[in-house]
């Protein structure tokens, strides 16, 4: 019998997998064997945000990313990310970072790609905590 | 010399456990030795051809080694994903990937090409993470860099 947390990091991990897609609280609900209800809330209880937030916060670590790291446009970053509007990402990813995409971009020199980061440490240290964050705004 | 002989993570469940890295992860069994007035069980598995380091499967201990609120602390911190990570070398991701995925080990990410080699990762029954990874020498051209 594993441990109730246990199913709901099924949750998170096809988060982490599946962030470009678009997943629902339904889909993440069944991956973890309960009910939507009941899933967002036991998410939020454990890890300590909703699984919307995480999925979103997601996201934007990933867009950051591939903003930092490759030559990709604005555009096709947003999209390769799982945004389904410009507008809504640009707004949010300026809020939480501070700076619009382009900027972001532009604050960090084409070297830093060469530094040696493995890819589990950037997602798990670089994922946005901005307490401005307004998941409801997103898009 | 000061060597790295095993390392540890805590389980939930010693057979559990057992099965998984034995049966579909591939290890074998280093020692599996129990004291039973103790209720203590000492197991170890580790890789095929590499007999000098292994990984301690270890129950997560109740009174007296620990009160229950802490065991119950510690059951759920590894539940939830934050025990540890397990770092795995492969020459062949794919091959490893394509080989623990028929015995059924469940990856989180296919292999994914990365600058400094190809990596996958999977979760055991208790949570923690096992990140599973050719090295390969370091090159932008192959994956984006985090």
């Amino acid at each position: 019998m594993a441990h109730p947390a246990r199913h709901l990091l099924r949750a998170k991990d096809l988060i982490d997998a599946r962030y470009a897609e678009d997943l629902t609280v339904a889909d993440l609900a069944a991956v973890a064997g309960l009910s939507p209800a009941h899933f967002s809330r036991e998410f939020r209880r454990t890890f300590g945000e909703s699984p919307h937030r995480y999925l979103l916060t997601r996201r934007l670590e990933r867009a950051a990313a591939l903003l930092r790291n490759t030559d990709g446009s604005v555009t096709d970053i947003c999209f390769a990310v799982g945004h389904t509007s410009l507008g809504s990402f640009t707004t949010t990813f300026t809020r939480v970072y501070g700076m619009s995409p382009t900027a972001y971009r532009a604050s960090f020199p084409p070297a830093r790609r060469l530094i040696r980061v493995p890819d589990c440490v950037a997602r798990v240290y670089g994922r946005p905590q901005n307490r401005t964050f307004r998941e409801a705004a997103v898009g | 010399m000061v060597r790295i002989a095993n390392a540890q993570f805590w389980v939930h469940d010693q057979d559990e456990a057992l099965d998984f890295y034995t049966t579909k992860v591939g290890f074998e069994v280093r020692a599996d030795v129990s004291m039973d007035e103790w209720g203590f069980r000492w197991l170890v598995v580790g890789p095929v051809g590499q007999p000098d380091i292994g990984l301690v499967l270890m129950g997560i201990p109740g009174p007296p080694m620990t009160d229950a609120e802490t065991a119950a602390q510690m059951a759920e911190v590894v539940a939830k994903g934050a025990g540890g990570t397990l770092f795995l070398e492969t020459d062949d991701c794919q091959a490893a990937y394509d080989e623990l995925s028929a015995r059924g080990v469940v990856f989180n990410d296919p292999p994914t090409p990365q600058p400094y080699g190809i990596d996958t990762s999977f979760r055991d029954p208790a949570g923690n993470n096992v990140r599973l990874t050719q090295v390969l020498e370091f090159s932008l051209d192959r994956g984006v860099a985090p």
